[in-house]
């Protein structure tokens, strides 16, 4: 019976970061316009929480689809190490060219977690502030 | 199609060893969590449960009846209960939040009278879940 349950493991992760959103291609009247408070040169920060479903098969031995020790390492490792009390846009090379949305900071983290050797990624959800959320399953 | 969702809090206690493998590969795999005399947490259920409402009762399924079921099924057998020892039906499996939810989907999809079991998610803390679906019934999350 069991083999015909689809069962996902989810594991919720956090940093905390800045950003602005700005695009560099607009006017400033148009990025005023557009991104409001957030467009302020300055930078704001967030609490991210970023939640991580992966999906396998459950191993008989260890009752596991991923040893939580392996995925939170390779998340660490792809996602938090760089982005934690880090300036998004300044910092990290997918948002130069990029606004850091949560929408593209979303899409961002998937890319760099599809790679998880041991299960297959299912989604990213980032949770912005406890009103904005944001979810990516791949295309 | 409507889905409906209730949550339910029980604590339990649990430990992670497979006998099969050696002390050190026990420790090596699980951990803390191998810890012999065990360890506890608060697991937080919620079950979701999809179906088109009645056009009589406007439900999908009487919350009452879905609270009645998850107290005998799950709260009766699981709350402040050492799952390794007490839970017959994970004798011989590794109490992970993945075999939990399954157990527990496994012990509801029989008993619900109307719609039909879509989703388990089983929180172990606020941080780390299981969900379990029937395959290819994703769908909605």
């Amino acid at each position: 019976m069991a083999d015909t349950l689809h069962v996902e493991l989810g594991r919720r992760y956090h940093f905390a970061a800045s950003h602005r959103l700005h695009n560099a291609k607009l006017s400033e009247e148009q990025n005023h316009r557009i991104y409001g408070k957030c467009n302020n040169p300055y930078g704001h920060g967030h609490n991210y929480t970023v939640e991580v479903r992966v999906s396998g098969e459950v191993d008989p031995a260890t009752g596991m689809i991923a040893n939580l020790a392996d995925l939170d390492a390779f998340v660490n490792e792809q996602v938090i190490e760089p982005f934690d009390h880090r300036s998004l846009q300044d910092e990290v090379p997918a948002f130069r060219e990029t606004v850091p949305t949560t929408e593209n900071l979303c899409v961002e983290i998937f890319q760099r977690l599809k790679g998880f050797p041991v299960a297959k990624l299912e989604a990213v959800r980032v949770v912005e502030t406890s009103n904005n959320s944001f979810e990516y399953a791949g295309d | 199609m409507v889905y409906i969702t209730r949550k339910l809090e029980f604590s339990a206690s649990h430990l992670y060893h497979n006998p099969a493998l050696s002390a050190d590969e026990n420790r090596h795999i699980f951990g803390k969590c191998n810890n012999p005399h065990g360890h506890g947490h608060n697991y937080t259920l919620e079950v979701t449960i999809a179906g088109e409402p009645d056009p009589v009762t406007g439900m999908v399924l009487d919350l009452k009846e879905l609270k009645e079921i998850l107290e005998c099924e799950i709260t009766q057998r699981m709350d402040h209960r050492f799952l390794n020892y007490e839970v017959a039906e994970l004798k011989n499996q590794i109490p992970t939040c993945e075999n939990v939810a399954r157990v527990i989907w496994n012990l509801l999809e029989p008993k619900i009278p109307q719609g039909h079991l879509h989703r388990v998610r089983l929180y172990e803390s606020a941080d780390l879940f299981a969900d379990c679906y029937r395959n290819g019934a994703k769908g909605l999350a």
